[in-house]
């Protein structure tokens, strides 16, 4: 019965002041997308992290003129290190079959590069990926070397681009929050006003603070559950149109970010749009009515 | 009790001490800004004094948290000069709404709700609206919303300030027939025509003090 008033006073609302309405659940929607796509971006950064720093490799090039002995020397000097936990040769024709793996899409490229002009080189792997300078300082001096590349260098810079995205995304998801924040306290405060006679009587009469504040309250509540909906179809069109597009392309690269994912990040969003549209109704009602 | 509000220069109630037996009817009478008001708001918990103590149906709520609040106003009924009805409410629906929003069911409101509005004197109007109601209509339509509830107290706050004389008189015996009910009945009034018809106890106060505490008493 009660139940009843409370919802029917909840719909009214959204109805009577619906551009409000709109302009409140719109921001929500993408302050609450970019949330929930920074949570993405944050999980796949972390998975990612873990996969490549964990198959790292500091690739030792060798002089094309580098001698057999050289080669085997540094081979089983790389062996004995206590730094080292795996190393493996690679010679010109293998290069050349990664070479021609990595640029299948560029056949020119594969043609015009034959497997003399490869490099020979080691492939190293290190107990601990963070000792790529004790590596470099100890083997620059050898002979036969040319260069030294570490590719937790490269990862660093991949992932440094990435987090700036993902705090891009943070950064607008919460200047969005306060404007829907704005928006909720606007929205709850006309609402209020436009049932200013209604409050005065349920104040006098005595009917309980709970009861006055439900449906202003539930009236963001709802509008903030709408907002994460939105945000959650956002997401969703990004992850569909992403696919058919040039940024297929990085999914090899990037692991790809799966709809169970996206799914998952709903409960968060829901949640935090809720609770956040919820306790701002509130303390805007204690303010504005005083109950 | 004294009553100070925040930025005034003086008390709007100063030392007051008054007390009101159960059904009991009581005018309050005094020039305007006398305080008169503000004794209904302390009665109601809108305000709190600043000394002493305000003590309603045995309970003591000086100090009672706001929270409270509301429970405590459903033993009090409450009418205003200016009736603060619904407009968009019919008469029948204005009353039901003061049960309704305490939690009482449609099926309460149906029984009780007709039968406070006979006893006002609106049965057959209970459909109407406030703007197709008179003034005097309108009054016994508040009355009925704070009487609905069966308060121990009825306070009323110049109830008769915007009716004509007859109507006045008609609202003043609407508010003894409930005073006859065994309920409390506060009533702030100007009118000294009702006053001395009446002969109850009359509470004088003039710039926040009580001058004159008379029972079967006159208009100034
Ligand atoms: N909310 C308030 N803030 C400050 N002063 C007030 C307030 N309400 C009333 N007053 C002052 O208190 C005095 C008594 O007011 P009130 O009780 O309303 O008088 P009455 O009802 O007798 O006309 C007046 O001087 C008035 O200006
Ligand atoms: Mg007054």
């Amino acid at each position: 019965m009660r139940m009843k008033y409370v919802l029917s006073e909840v719909l009214v609302g959204l109805w009577r002041n619906v551009t409000m309405t709109i302009a409140m659940i719109i921001t929500m929607a993408v302050s609450l997308f970019m949330l929930g796509g920074s949570g993405l971006l944050y999980q796949k950064v972390g998975d990612m992290k873990d996969l490549y720093y964990e198959n790292v490799e500091v690739s030792i090039f060798l002089k094309t003129d580098a001698t057999k002995e050289q080669v085997d020397a540094l081979g089983q000097q790389l062996d004995q290190d206590p730094l080292v936990k795996d190393s493996t040769y690679v010679n010109k024709d293998q290069a050349y079959e990664r070479f021609q793996q990595m640029y299948a899409d560029a056949p020119d490229l594969v043609s015009a590069v034959k497997p003399d002009q490869l490099p020979e080189s080691y492939r190293v792997k290190l107990n601990d990926p963070e000792q790529y300078k004790a590596i470099y300082d100890k083997y620059k001096t050898a002979e036969g070397i040319d260069t030294i590349v570490d590719q937790s260098k490269l990862l660093d810079k991949v992932f440094g681009v990435l987090s700036g995205f993902q705090n891009g995304a943070l950064a607008i998801a919460m200047v969005m929050a306060v404007a829907a924040l704005l928006l909720v306290a606007n929205t709850i405060q006309v609402a209020a006003y436009s049932k200013r006679r209604e409050v005065a009587v349920m104040k006098l009469v005595g009917a309980s603070n709970w009861f006055i504040q439900a449906p202003f309250v539930l009236e963001a509540v709802v509008a903030g559950l709408f907002g994460s909906i939105l945000g959650l179809l956002a997401l969703i069109a990004v992850k569909v149109l992403a696919a058919g597009s040039s940024m297929a392309a990085l999914e090899g690269l990037i692991t790809p970010i799966s709809w169970s994912d996206i799914f998952l990040t709903f409960p968060l969003m829901a949640a935090v749009g809720g609770v956040v549209s919820a306790v701002t109704a509130w303390v805007t009602l204690r303010f504005y009515l005083r109950v | 009790m004294t009553k100070t509000y925040p930025k005034a220069s003086r008390p709007s109630l100063d030392n007051v001490s008054v007390s009101i037996e159960k059904g009991e009817f009581v005018f309050f009478i005094g020039p305007s800004g006398s305080g008169k008001s503000t004794i209904i708001k302390l009665l109601l918990h809108e305000v709190t004094p600043n000394k002493g103590r305000v003590v309603v149906n045995g309970k003591d709520v000086t100090s009672m948290r706001s929270w409270k609040r509301p429970h405590f106003r459903r033993s009090i009924g409450c009418v205003f000069q200016d009736f603060r009805l619904l407009p968009n409410r019919t008469a029948y629906e204005n009353v039901a709404f003061a049960l309704e929003v305490i939690g009482k069911t449609k099926a309460v409101a149906r029984r009780v709700v007709p039968e406070v509005l006979e006893l006002v004197g609106l049965g057959g109007k209970e459909h109407r609206y406030p703007h197709e109601l008179s003034g005097g209509e309108q009054q016994r339509v508040a009355v009925a919303r704070a009487f609905v509830n069966r308060p121990l107290i009825l306070l009323a706050d110049e109830p008769t300030g915007n009716l004509d004389p007859d109507t006045s008189i008609e609202i003043m015996r609407l508010l003894d027939r409930i005073n006859r009910t065994g309920t409390t009945v506060v009533m702030v009034t100007h009118d000294s025509n009702i006053v001395n018809q009446m002969r109850r106890r009359v509470i004088e106060i003039e710039s926040g003090r009580i001058v004159r505490d008379q029972a079967r008493g006159v208009y100034g």
